[in-house]
């Protein structure tokens, strides 16, 4: 498999940030995006987010073999899915009907379900979501670290999976890969792992107690 | 350097000393009581966060802190956060301006995570523009801050528009906002703007010891805490998670007198920060137990951390 070495981060809000500091750290290559000018995020790149490089979203995209989208939910549906054609895709939005209004789209089943419907010519996975902003540079850990914790990796295309699964591990997880985007559902907010962050063994036991989708 | 302390509540709702919740509005009452009383114990500002909750029942946080104002002279006054976002910010801009002048020019506004970016100027010091809001302008324009709770594109906000940057620190280690401070003096610098006060905003409880200040607050910390974590993506709090947060480099201001100035004065240091709130209070404490928070902080803390700042 080719290694996959660039990635996109749009969205340099809350999550946006500390997931390509992460990616830093792994060694990525790493451009941030906002929907607007790069000009507008060069300070935060220079003092948040030392070794990521601020550009246009389509450019970031374009030269990317990973897509993450750390945008919120309300402001998705005001991306354009032609940017993302033909991408990997990685999902790390929560529906938050609290700071996103209530989303009709979004009310009923898995936010990353509509989110695939509407990026349908992407590979798309869910990952990175679950764990708190605050936490998930504070737990990152190297693989083998006793105290290593996991993180779930949902899709419907398993070299999409498999792929993602790679990132997380990298930036510092043991991916849990679930069968199916469907499955991921257990990773969103009021899922049985949502917000806590667990070992491998927790973590398997909270998903299968709660679906048994553990693929 | 001068520095400014102060004392934040989300109207906590007490409990009496057997553990049973006072009624939201004796909660009220204590609140405004703690107001007056922070005062006297020598606190520079009071502010009440809006919360619309059966734990946290304050819905209008400006009519008890104009409550407070009529019955003090010299602590300022303000929310502590102001979410306009589900307001009406021209309303929400008139009561704080009357509260201003209820309280001859104490008043304050911390603007929060919600909030509509269309609203914010009006909480800006081209108030001139505003006028016909409120024409009684002889206290002037007041402070008003941007809560930031990790999301950089708020502090680059906050200096666009001029206002002062308040870090709403809740988890994890404080150092790791310098940067955001960092972030604001150059976004100053880069919009030409001067340089302008950086705030930290911080829950705790201060007690005779550090031993019975975390007695008395994990418990509470540790109940609302778990109730809310599953909507806020919180992390379940553990014994251990508790006594990280309450140490040296967590982010959590709980112990005596001495450890809390301790905190309070490195933190501030670290994060280059002029102003401490201190969120005190947690759903189920007694009023009591909060009358004595207030009075060490004030006699105690706020003094030792001004000496270890000098």
């Amino acid at each position: 498999m080719r290694e996959l070495s660039r990635l996109a981060v749009l969205g340099a809000g809350h999550v946006g940030p500390v997931i390509a500091r992460l990616a830093v750290k792994a060694g990525y290559r790493v451009d941030i995006a906002t929907s607007g000018d790069p000009e507008d995020i060069a300070l935060i790149a220079e003092l948040v987010i030392p070794g990521a490089q601020p550009r246009w979203a389509s450019d970031a995209v374009a030269d990317a073999d990973i897509v993450v989208l750390a945008i919120p939910l309300h402001r998705f549906l005001d991306v354009d899915p032609a940017l993302l054609d033909g991408k990997l895709v990685v999902d790390a939005m929560n529906y938050w009907p609290a700071s996103d209004g209530v989303l009709s789209a979004f009310e009923d089943g898995g936010s990353s379900d509509v989110v695939a419907r509407r990026l349908a010519g992407t590979a798309l996975v869910k990952a990175l979501n679950h764990i708190g902003y605050h936490e998930l540079e504070d737990r990152a850990r190297p693989a083998g670290a006793a105290d290593r914790r996991a993180a779930g990796v949902a899709g419907d295309d398993p070299a999409a999976v498999a792929m993602i699964a790679g990132l997380v591990d990298r930036i510092g997880y043991d991916p849990v890969r679930l069968e199916s985007l469907r499955a991921g559902r257990v990773l969103q907010p009021g899922g049985p792992v949502f917000g806590v962050v667990l070992t491998l063994p927790e973590f398997e036991r909270a998903v299968r107690q709660d679906a048994g989708s553990l693929a | 350097m001068t520095y400014t302390f102060g004392l934040d509540t989300f109207g906590d709702r007490n409990s009496d000393a057997d553990g049973k919740p006072l009624s939201h509005a004796q909660t009220i009452r204590n609140v405004v009581e703690e107001g007056v009383f922070a005062e006297q114990a020598g606190v520079d500002f009071f502010g009440i966060g809006e919360h619309h909750t059966e734990y946290f029942p304050m819905p209008a946080g400006d009519v008890v802190l104009a409550a407070i104002a009529a019955r003090t002279g010299r602590i300022r006054l303000g929310s502590a956060v102001t979410v306009l976002s589900s307001d009406d910010p021209v309303r929400v801009f008139q009561r704080y301006s009357t509260l201003n002048a209820i309280s001859g020019g104490r008043a304050e506004v911390i603007l929060g995570r919600g909030s509509s970016i269309e609203s914010f100027p009006l909480f800006g010091y081209d108030l001139a523009d505003y006028e016909e809001l409120f024409e009684d302008t002889e206290s002037g324009p007041f402070p008003a801050w941007i809560g930031v709770g990790g999301n950089p594109q708020s502090v680059i906000r906050a200096a666009r528009l001029g206002f002062s940057l308040m870090l709403a620190i809740i988890g994890g280690p404080p150092a790791r906002f310098a940067a955001y401070s960092e972030l604001f003096q150059r976004a100053l610098e880069k919009f030409g703007r001067p340089p302008l006060p950086v705030g930290v905003h911080s829950p705790g409880h201060v007690a005779a010891t550090d031993e019975q200040a975390k007695a008395e607050f994990w418990p509470r910390w540790r109940e609302i805490i778990t109730l809310i974590a599953p909507e806020r993506g919180f992390a379940l709090p553990t014994e251990e998670s508790f006594d990280t947060e309450t140490g040296p480099h967590g982010a959590l201001y709980v112990g005596s007198p001495e450890t809390v100035a301790r905190k309070i004065a490195s933190n501030l240091r670290v994060l280059e920060a002029t102003r401490f709130d201190l969120k005190y209070g947690m759903p189920g404490l007694t009023h009591d137990q909060l009358m004595t928070n207030i009075e060490l902080y004030g006699g105690q803390v706020i003094p030792r951390a001004r000496e270890l700042l000098s």
